[in-house]
């Protein structure tokens, strides 16, 4: 019997190509090659069914449509809703227009967004914090007033801070899909649209926490977790345990040998790869509550993994080494001294500090 | 005068009720339809009549029916657009409480058409009286055969529902509307899947505009070649056009496409000139999404050709120096408008309408709102206006649906073409800023 082929398209990303299966998006397809070419997402979460094309973060330049039809589409498309064609070619970092729209989406998200990161538990781990530094610019043209809500509580265990939100709906989403009732949504319209819940109720699920996680930006943090630290100075460890009511697969952060946060595992894009209870989230914050597994693997870039885990023995990679290289100058030495220096150039120290430092600076 | 398709019984008393409809022709065409026609027939004559969208995008109506999908056992829907809120535009309010029945016959020719056995007329929910006139009409359409069960016999049968808005101009949008209609918050959806083949309820959905719909009674009375026959190039038939701001006579005129610009301003039959007194400084020639224009950009194009109303001529120019017929809202304005006012007005009224979706558009409209508040209160720089235009380049085309362009290009195209008066505001912040000032540098007509 001959072996049926699946059919596969070939896509090709900033002049890479990969081959996806069709229905896949432009955005998975990207990811699929490797984080140099995927598209930044605020608002698409791969688990979140529904979730992407409001942020319009990941917007991608489609310069041939298809192999069949190559005419390229008028406008950027969102690359996490629509659907690649056998024979796309895309532009991602390649495309000015993009890299330009782009810095025009961090300025809109950053416009009234309150950029208090020094007090906000969820810097260092922000996705709006990658986002901007990646994307934008270092001012703001925005001389206005920026925009503010009344605080509202929502509940014991969830702080929300509505000046933060970039109103990515995914919190609606996961109450919408993880819990069995979604007490919270959207209300008003435009700039003035606030995450609410209805009439002042609680959220309160059994699975109502992982708006936390899946939260991009600090606008919903983890009450119990509040003030407590700073992420970078924290250790994640993978950990688990038994439970009636979720997979039990955890992050636990570490002060000391305090348990001070437990959160759900992240992969590689900052998406949760299993939803867990509020009961592994809040209650159990004792080491003896969990089965330990060993640290979790952070990327060498985040600021999460400065300070630790031996990462000051990491390898510098060569182009940091080399980028020092060429931009070192040698000290000018020509300056008058200000002491006098005739007694110390006499000394033997001096002779062979002289020597070993003139070997360095040979020209 | 010139050929009347909407309107002709318009003036006629009664004409809103079932009896004296019925009497001038009405219905005539749903006889036709359900029982010599064919629903494919009915769409051929609606393809050959090329009568286009009249909600704004100019989209050609046969087209779009012909991309609804058929599947097996999945139920189709029309839904007919009376959420007509665009600033400058009232025809449809219009046409819905004058001659009600022009519009359910329409709708049930065109559902026989699309194979749809319930259709839903989306009003904007401030129109409460026009959602009861429309009701009564359909009662009385009910009663005399033309809706329910097997219409006059032929086995074809269409349930017909009024659904109020909740007063947002984005529910005009047709995925907002279709999210509103089933109850949700009125968010625009993502596209693709379009409606044709995923909409209302997920089901294939067509979306039309009333007046669209009210010209397909008159299209199958009188076949789509005798439609086709009415008008300029590809822009057949006659349109409602919604006259307001400066002008002597302002009111909601049908117009035969191609008619000259010049003539529907200044003749008596349509808007009876500019003003007595005034001149023509500048027109919104199609709602306030449309590109603003200098009056005589309006008249003629920027060959000096006299300009008509139809689609394809008020485009002209492209965006240097064109606009659009749009959904028909035709607002001039005289020496005595403001034009950073008059943008800062239209901003403020997208600023209220986003969505709040997307980032360009929830935060952008908001920025430009604020930043022409600034302006036109004294207190702008110059280089606001460079801001004003690169902010309105980051909004365009880069949102999920096109209010975030009606928002980008009034600002855009106010700033493209009366830039000297933003500056006049920015320099005399004082001499701007008192009652009634006006700048008076502009070129009028």
């Amino acid at each position: 019997m001959e072996d049926i082929k699946p059919v596969m398209f070939k896509v090709t990303v900033d002049g890479v190509e990969v081959e996806v299966a069709p229905g896949t998006t432009i955005i998975q397809a990207a990811r699929k090659i490797g984080p140099e070419v995927a598209p930044p997402a605020m608002c698409y979460y791969e688990p979140l069914k529904g979730s992407g094309g409001k942020c319009r973060a990941c917007l991608v330049k489609v310069v041939a449509g298809s192999a069949k039809d190559p005419r390229p589409m008028p406008k950027l498309v969102a690359s996490c809703i629509t659907p690649v064609q056998d024979g796309m070619i895309v532009e991602n970092f390649t495309s000015p227009q993009v890299v330009e729209a782009r810095k025009g989406v961090v300025e809109f998200l950053l416009l009234n967004h309150p950029l208090d990161c020094p007090v906000c538990d969820q810097a260092g781990e922000c996705h709006l914090q990658d986002f901007a530094f990646e994307n934008g610019t270092s001012t703001t043209r925005y001389e206005e007033e920026r925009r503010t809500f009344e605080k509202e509580d929502i509940g014991p265990y969830v702080q929300l801070h509505m000046t933060r939100c970039v109103l990515c709906y995914r919190c609606v989403y996961t109450a919408d899909q993880i819990t069995d009732g979604r007490v919270h949504g959207v209300m008003g319209r435009g700039d003035h649209a606030e995450i609410s819940t209805y009439i002042g109720r609680a959220i309160d699920n059994d699975f109502s926490g992982n708006v936390i996680d899946v939260c991009p930006v600090g606008a919903l943090t983890d009450k119990t977790y509040r003030f407590k630290n700073r992420v970078w100075f924290s250790k994640p460890v993978d950990a688990h345990c038994d439970c009636d009511k979720c997979c039990g697969n955890v992050q636990l952060w570490y002060r000391g040998d305090e348990v001070i946060r437990v959160t759900a595992r992240k992969n590689e894009w900052g998406e949760v790869t299993a939803f867990i209870c509020n009961t592994c989230r809040f209650e159990k914050k004792k080491t003896s509550d969990w089965v330990i597994e060993g640290p979790t693997k952070v990327n060498r870039a985040s600021v999460i993994s400065a300070n630790k885990y031996g990462s000051n023995l990491i390898k510098k990679p060569d182009f940091a080494l080399k980028l020092a290289e060429s931009q070192f100058k040698n000290i000018d030495d020509s300056r008058p001294y200000v002491n006098d220096m005739s007694e110390i150039k006499q000394s033997e120290d001096y002779k062979v500090l002289k020597q070993i430092n003139d070997s360095y600076f040979k020209k | 005068m010139s050929k009347k398709i909407l309107t002709e019984h318009c003036s006629t008393p009664g004409i809103e009720t079932f009896e004296v409809y019925r009497q001038k022709g009405g219905y005539a065409a749903v006889e036709k339809a359900v029982k010599k026609m064919t629903p494919e027939e009915v769409v051929e004559e609606v393809k050959k009549s090329g009568v286009r969208g009249r909600g704004g995008a100019g989209f050609p109506m046969g087209m779009k029916w012909s991309f609804l999908a058929k599947p097996e056992g999945v139920p189709r829907y029309l839904v007919c657009n009376a959420d007509e809120s665009e600033p400058g535009t009232f025809k449809d309010h219009y046409l819905m409480k004058t001659i009600p029945h022009l519009l359910i016959e329409g709708m049930i020719i065109s559902s026989y058409a699309l194979g749809a056995n319930k259709s839903f007329i989306y009003v904007r929910g401030e129109l409460m009286y026009v959602i009861h006139i429309l009701e009564k009409a359909i009662e009385e359409a009910k009663a005399a055969g033309f809706l329910g069960k097997n219409i006059l016999g032929s086995g074809y049968d269409l349930e017909l529902v009024v659904q109020p808005g909740g007063g947002a101009y984005i529910c005009g949008e047709e995925t907002a509307l279709l999210e509103s209609l089933e109850g949700k918050r009125g968010n625009p959806r993502n596209k693709p899947p379009f409606p044709a083949v995923k909409g209302l309820y997920q089901s294939p959905t067509v979306v039309n505009n009333v007046e669209s719909i009210a010209t397909v009674s008159w299209i199958i009375n009188n076949g789509g070649d005798a439609y086709a026959a009415v008008g300029v190039g590809k822009s057949t038939g006659t349109k409602l056009i919604s006259a307001s701001g400066h002008i002597n006579k302002p009111g909601v005129y049908e117009i035969e496409l191609g008619l000259s610009c010049d003539e529907f301003l200044n003749s008596d039959e349509y808007c009876g000139g500019v003003r007595t007194g005034h001149r023509l400084k500048a027109v919104v020639a199609g709602g306030s999404s449309v590109p603003i224009v200098p009056g005589a950009l309006f008249l003629k194009n920027a060959n000096g050709e006299d300009r008509l109303m139809s689609y394809e001529s008020l485009s002209d120019g492209g965006f240097a120096t064109g606009t659009m017929l749009g959904s028909g809202g035709f607002i001039a304005f005289d020496e005595t408008a403001c034009i950073v006012r008059n943008t800062w007005n239209f901003s403020r009224f997208y600023e209220h309408e986003s969505c709040g979706q997307c980032s360009p558009c929830r935060e952008g409209t908001g920025w430009m709102q604020k930043v022409l508040n600034r302006i036109e209160h004294g207190k702008g720089s110059m280089s606001d206006i460079d801001l004003l235009v690169d902010v309105s380049k980051k909004i365009e085309g880069n949102t999920i649906c096109p209010l975030g362009d009606a928002a980008a290009w009034p600002v855009a195209s106010a700033i493209r073409h009366f830039r000297d008066e933003f500056e006049w505001h920015i320099q005399h912040p004082l001499e701007a800023t008192k009652a009634g000032a006006v700048y008076t540098g502009s070129v009028l007509v």
